[in-house]
C-alpha cells in the first residue's frame, strides 16, 4: 500500500497502476486514509501542473434504457479518436445481506487485451443514486492517467446530483416511450443534463418523437445549450459519433478549474459529512457556512488536503 | 371400452443422445446404436456447432469435439450419416441457434445423396428461449432468432413437410431448476411466441398444419406420478392453445407431440449406480400412461454426473427402453389412469397453475419480453431446491442420506468409468478445415454469403440462401459470423441480479458475520469473481454460488457465460477481486482452467486465488490442483453454504488474515 508512489505512477499516465490505485481508494482502513491523501496529493493540480487532463464523463439513466450497450459503443468510439477510457460503473444494488452482484447489468464489451480500457464496479453510496467516497476518489485518480473517466450511474429523478458535481459533463440516457425523464425535467425535480441522449432510434417514430419531445421541452426552460441526440446499436449503428462529439462540445465550452475546483469542494464537503455526520456539521456552523468557507480556500488544494482543513476547522 | 387394446401399441421411437470427437467417429457411434436396436438417430453437436464458430475460433478452445460432433461443412455432414439411409431415417438434432444451418448442411447432403428433401424426416431442437433460460447456447438477439425460427418453420411446413422445426423445449427449464408449473407454463408461452411470429408468414389456412408440426421436448424427474400428470397437463392446455387462440379444427393437428430426455439434474455423481433406478423411474413417467405417452425417447446414462458416456453405457440406457417396451406388458393396454381421481386431481391443479403462471408472461408481453422475468423466477426455484437438500428435506440418496457405500468397481479403470475425448481431435478439426477452406470454390462461397447478407437485411426467408451457402461450402463460423453482422450480439440476462434475498439460515447469519470481519481486516468488502469460461452455457451452477456469495456478504462480479480466459483475467485484476471460482461443466476444463491461469499471470493476478466446481472427474482433481487451483469442487459437493465458508477461508488465509476464534 503505497499511495505515493501510485499517484506518481497515474501522473505518469501508467494506466497498469489503475486497479491497485482503485483497491486503495475503496480501502476504508485508517490505515489507507493516510495513503490515499498521498496518492491524491500527486495527482492534485499542483503536482500535474493544471487540472487533470481527463474528460470526467457522468452517464445516467433508468434500468433498462440501454446504458451499457451505449458504453460498449461510446468506449469503442473513443478508442478509436485515440482515447484511453476508465468506466466506473456504481452498482445500486441491495445492501441488505451487506453483499452486491455487481458488473451484472454493466457487461460491457470491451477487448481483454486493450490495455487502454478500464473497467470497474463500484458499490453505491448510502443514499439513492449517491456515490461512495470512493468512487469520487477514484475519478480523481483515473482523471490523471485517463482521457476518459465514466461514472456510470442507475437513476432518474433527483439522485443525479452527485454525479453531477463530480462529472464535467453530464449524459442522461433515456429510451423512447418512456417519458420519465420529460417529466421529471418539466416538473423541475430533475437537474437539466448537459446531453440528453435518445436510445434505441432504430424504433423509429417513437425514437424521433422522443427527441422532438425533449427538444420541445429544453426550448421552453430556455435551456438551448442541451444537446439531444438519439442512438441506436442495433447494426447498422448510428448517433454515437455525433453523441461523442456533443459530449467534447460541452467540455470545449466548460470553464474546467472552475469546475474541478467546485467538485473538489463538494466532495470533500461530502467527505466530511459522511466521516463525522450532522454533528460535524454542526462544528461548521452548517452546509451553508461550510461552503462559504471553502470558497475562500486555495483551489488547487486537493479533497483530501481540503477535508483535513475542514477537520481543523471543526476542531475534529 | 375394453380394458385391452385390440393390438399392443408400437413402441415410441428410441435414441440415444450422441456424438463427440470427430463427424467419422460419431457416425461409427450411431451405426452401433443402431445395429443394437436403436429405432432413429439423435445427433449431439459440439458447442462451437452449436453457437457458430468454427474450430479455429478462440472461444472454440477446448470445446471441439467435447459434448458432441463439430460439424463445420457439408463435408462433415456427409461423414457423419455415411452409410445411414436418410429417406428412412428418423433424425433428432439438438441444435438452436445454428438450427436452420444445420438443417440446410442435412437438406443439401441428403440432396447430393440423391434423396428429396420432401421425404425427410426429423426433429430440429430450434427453441431459442430457452438458451437464454437455460443452456446457453444462443448466438442472436431474440428478434432476429425468433425471425430465424420462424423462417424455418414457413419453410419446411411446404419443403421438407415431415420435419419436425421446432422441438419446444420445457426440458432444460427442469434442468435449470423449473418446478412442474413453471416448465409447462414456460414451455407453452415460448410456443405461443413461435406460433404468433410464424402466423403472419403462412396463410390462415396453413395454421393447423404449422399447429401440427410443433412437437415439444420434456423433462421427467423421479417424482414420476407428478411428472406423469404434468404430461397430461400439457396436453390438455396445448389442445386448449389449439382450438381457442390459433382455431385449430382438426383434432390431429392439436396433439401433444413429445419427445424426451428424463432427468439429469437428480442424476448423482455418488454412488452413480443409484442412476439406473433413476432413469428407470423417469421412463416410466412418460409411458405410463397411453394418452400421454413420448414418441420419442433418449435416456441418460448412468455416468452422466461424472463425464461423456462410453458405447457401454449408452446401451445399457438404449436396453433400458427396450425391455420397457419389449418385455413389459405396458403397450397391451389402454390409458391405465382413466377415471383415476389422484391423477385428475394433479392434472387439474398444474393446469390451473400454470395458466395463472402463463397469464403472467402475458401481461410481461409474451415470453421473449419476459426472458428475465423467467430467468431470475428459475434462479430462485433452482436455489429453493438446492437449499431442501442442504437442509435434508429432499432426499438424494447416496448425497444427502445413506452416504455410506462400498467402493464401486464401476468407476474402478483409469479413466474413472466415463470417455475422454483426445485432446487431439481440436488440431485435427482445424487441420481440416483449413484443407477444407483451401481446396472450395472460394468465389462461390463469397457469393453465397453475400446474397445470406443481403437477405438477413431484409424480411425475406432465410433458409435458400442458407442452403445455397451450405451448398456452396460455406463453414458453420462463416454463416453465423454473417448473421451476427446482420442481428447484432446479444448477452443473455443471468438472473442473479433480480434473486431475492432468501430467508436465511444460521449457517448463513455466521458465515455473513465471518464475511464482515475478513472484510474489517481488508479494508473493503471481500469481493469474488465468479466466471463461466469457453462455450458452456450451462451457468445453473455459477448462478447458484454467484447469488449464495451475495447472500454472505461478497460483493460479487458475474458477467454470464462465454467468456475467454483473457476477459476473465482482465475482469478479475480490474475488479480488485479476492478470489475467482470458475465453473465448468463440459470437460474442457483440462484446457481452460490452465489457460485462465496463464491469463492471470500475463495480466498480473498471479496472487489471486482460483478455486474450480462442475462436472470434473475424480482423475483430473490432482493435475489441476498441481496447476495452481486452490481448490476442486465436484457435483458432490452439493453444500453451497460449506464451499463458500472454505472461500472466505482461503481469502482471509491468503491476505494474512488470522481464523476467527472458534
Amino acid at each position: 500500500m503505497n499511495g505515493a508512489a501510485l499517484g506518481a505512477r497515474l501522473r505518469e499516465r501508467d494506466l497498469t497502476a489503475a486497479p491497485a490505485a482503485l483497491n486503495l481508494v475503496e480501502n476504508r482502513t485508517p490505515a489507507a486514509r493516510a495513503e490515499i491523501a498521498a496518492l491524491l496529493a500527486e495527482v492534485a493540480p499542483s503536482r500535474l501542473g493544471g487540472e487533470a487532463p481527463a474528460h470526467v464523463v457522468g452517464v445516467t439513466g433508468p434500468p433498462g434504457a440501454g446504458k451499457s450497450t451505449l458504453l460498449s459503443a461510446l468506449a469503442a468510439a473513443w478508442r478509436e479518436r485515440g482515447r484511453t477510457v476508465a468506466v466506473l460503473a456504481v452498482d445500486p444494488s441491495s445492501k441488505r445481506s451487506g453483499g452486491a452482484l455487481l458488473g451484472d447489468r454493466a457487461r460491457i464489451e470491451a477487448d481483454a487485451a486493450d490495455r487502454g480500457m478500464f473497467i470497474r464496479s463500484t458499490a453505491a453510496g448510502e443514499r439513492l443514486g449517491g456515490l461512495a467516497p470512493a468512487t469520487r476518489a477514484a475519478a480523481q485518480a483515473l482523471a490523471a492517467a485517463f482521457d476518459v473517466v465514466v461514472i456510470e450511474t442507475v437513476g432518474v429523478g433527483q439522485s443525479e446530483t452527485d454525479v453531477a458535481e463530480a462529472a464535467d459533463t453530464v449524459a442522461v440516457v433515456v429510451q423512447p416511450g418512456s417519458g420519465d425523464a420529460l417529466q421529471f425535467i418539466k416538473a423541475g425535480i430533475m437537474e437539466i443534463p448537459d446531453v440528453l441522449v435518445v436510445t434505441k432510434a432504430d424504433l423509429g417514430l417513437v425514437a424521433l418523437r422522443a427527441v422532438r419531445d425533449l427538444k420541445g421541452a429544453m426550448r421552453a426552460l430556455d435551456e438551448r445549450g442541451t444537446a439531444v441526440v438519439a442512438v441506436s446499436s442495433v447494426p447498422p449503428a448510428s448517433g454515437i459519433g455525433e453523441l461523442a462529439d456533443a459530449l467534447d462540445a460541452h467540455r470545449e465550452a466548460l470553464d474546467l478549474p472552475a469546475a474541478r475546483t467546485h467538485a473538489r469542494r463538494l466532495g470533500a464537503l461530502a467527505d466530511f459529512v459522511a466521516e463525522h455526520g450532522e454533528r460535524g456539521l454542526r462544528a461548521l456552523g452548517g452546509r451553508r457556512d461550510a461552503q462559504r468557507w471553502l470558497a475562500g480556500q486555495d483551489a488547487a488544494l486537493e479533497q483530501p488536503a481540503l477535508l483535513r482543513a475542514l477537520e481543523a476547522r471543526a476542531g475534529l | 371400452m375394453s380394458h385391452r387394446l385390440p393390438e399392443p401399441d408400437r413402441p415410441w421411437m428410441m435414441r440415444t443422445y450422441a456424438g463427440h470427437s470427430t463427424a467419422r467417429k460419431s457416425n461409427e457411434l450411431s451405426r452401433g446404436n443402431l445395429a443394437r436396436g436403436q429405432t432413429g438417430l439423435s445427433i449431439a453437436f459440439d458447442l462451437p456447432t452449436q453457437t457458430g464458430y468454427d474450430a479455429d475460433h478462440e472461444l472454440a478452445r477446448g470445446e471441439v469435439g467435447k459434448v458432441g460432433v463439430p460439424v463445420a461443412h457439408k463435408g462433415d455432414m456427409h461423414a457423419l450419416l455415411d452409410g445411414i439411409p436418410l429417406d428412412e431415417m428418423n433424425t433428432s438434432m439438438t441444435i438452436n441457434a445454428t438450427a436452420a444451418w444445420l438443417l440446410a448442411l442435412y437438406i443439401v447432403t441428403a440432396e447430393e445423396n440423391g434423396i428429396d428433401a420432401a421425404v425427410l424426416q426429423g426433429t430440429t431442437q430450434n427453441d431459442i428461449i430457452k438458451e437464454y433460460l437455460s443452456r446457453g447456447t444462443y448466438a442472436f438477439p431474440p428478434a432476429p432468432s425468433l425471425r430465424l425460427i420462424a423462417d424455418m418453420v414457413a419453410y419446411t411446413v411446404e419443403a421438407v413437410p415431415r420435419w419436425n422445426p421446432v422441438n419446444i423445449c420445457s426440458y432444460h427449464l427442469q434442468e435449470a431448476g423449473a418446478t412442474p408449473v413453471q416448465e409447462i407454463a414456460y414451455a407453452l408461452s415460448t410456443a405461443i411466441a413461435v406460433l404468433d411470429e410464424v402466423r403472419a408468414r403462412v396463410p390462415e389456412e396453413r395454421m393447423g398444419a404449422v399447429f401440427g408440426r410443433i412437437s415439444f421436448f420434456v423433462n421427467a424427474g423421479v417424482r414420476f406420478v407428478e411428472e406423469h400428470a404434468k404430461l397430461r397437463a400439457l396436453g390438455q392446455l396445448w389442445d386448449e392453445l389449439g382450438r381457442e387462440r390459433y382455431g385449430v379444427q382438426d383434432p390431429k393437428h392439436r396433439r401433444f407431440r413429445y419427445g424426451v430426455q428424463v432427468n439429469s439434474l437428480g442424476l448423482t455423481e455418488s454412488q452413480p449406480e443409484n442412476n439406473v433406478q433413476r432413469i428407470v423411474l423417469e421412463a416410466l413417467a412418460v409411458t405410463l400412461g397411453r394418452d400421454a405417452r413420448a414418441r420419442a425417447i433418449q435416456l441418460p446414462a448412468w455416468n452422466e454426473a461424472l463425464g461423456l458416456p462410453r458405447p457401454w453405457d449408452q446401451q445399457w440406457s438404449l436396453r433400458i427402453q427396450q425391455v420397457l417396451a419389449y418385455e413389459t406388458d405396458l403397450l397391451e393396454y389402454p390409458d391405465i389412469f382413466e377415471g383415476s381421481k389422484v391423477m385428475e386431481g394433479l392434472v387439474a391443479e398444474l393446469a390451473e397453475s400454470a395458466r395463472g403462471e402463463m397469464a403472467r408472461v402475458a401481461e410481461l408481453g409474451g415470453a421473449v419480453e419476459a426472458v428475465a422475468y423467467m430467468k431470475a423466477a428459475l434462479v430462485d426455484s433452482h436455489r429453493e431446491r438446492l437449499g431442501r437438500i442442504e437442509a435434508g428435506e429432499l432426499t438424494l440418496v447416496g448425497v444427502n442420506r445413506y452416504q455410506e457405500t462400498a467402493p464401486s468397481p464401476l468407476t474402478a479403470d483409469a479413466e474413472g468409468g466415463i470417455l475422454v475425448v483426445d485432446p487431439a481431435v481440436e488440431q485435427e478439426a482445424v487441420d481440416a478445415l483449413e484443407g477444407w477452406r483451401a481446396t472450395r470454390d472460394e468465389a462461390g462461397v463469397r457469393s453465397a454469403l453475400e446474397e445470406l447478407a443481403r437477405v438477413a437485411a431484409t424480411h425475406e426467408n432465410v433458409m435458400p440462401a442458407t442452403i445455397a451457402a451450405a451448398r456452396a461450402g460455406a463453414t458453420t463460423g462463416e454463416w453465423a459470423q454473417a448473421l451476427r453482422d446482420a442481428f447484432g450480439s446479444y448477452r443473455a440476462p443471468t438472473g442473479v441480479g433480480e434473486a431475492a434475498a432468501p430467508a436465511s439460515t444460521e449457517a448463513v447469519a455466521e458465515l455473513r458475520d465471518e464475511v464482515a470481519r475478513v472484510g474489517e481486516a481488508l479494508g473493503r468488502t471481500p469481493k469474488i469473481l465468479v466466471g463461466k469460461p469457453g462455450l458452456d452455457g450451462h451457468s445453473n451452477g455459477a448462478e447458484q454460488i454467484a447469488v449464495r456469495a451475495r447472500d454472505i456478504g461478497m460483493d460479487v462480479v458475474y458477467e454470464g457465460i462465454r467468456l475467454t480466459p483473457a476477459q476473465i483475467a482482465r475482469s478479475a485484476v480490474d475488479e480488485g477481486v479476492h478470489v475467482i471460482g470458475l465453473s465448468i461443466l463440459s470437460g474442457s476444463h483440462r484446457s481452460l482452467i490452465p489457460d485462465v491461469l496463464d491469463a492471470l499471470r500475463a495480466a498480473g493476478g498471479e496472487d489471486i486465488p482460483v478455486v474450480v466446481g462442475g462436472i470434473i472427474p475424480e482423475t483430473d482433481v490432482e493435475p489441476l490442483e498441481a496447476a495452481g487451483v486452490a481448490a476442486v469442487y465436484t457435483p458432490k459437493d452439493f453444500e453451497l453454504t460449506r464451499i463458500m465458508g472454505d472461500v472466505v477461508a482461503l481469502v482471509a488465509q491468503r491476505n494474512g488474515i488470522a481464523a476467527a476464534a472458534a
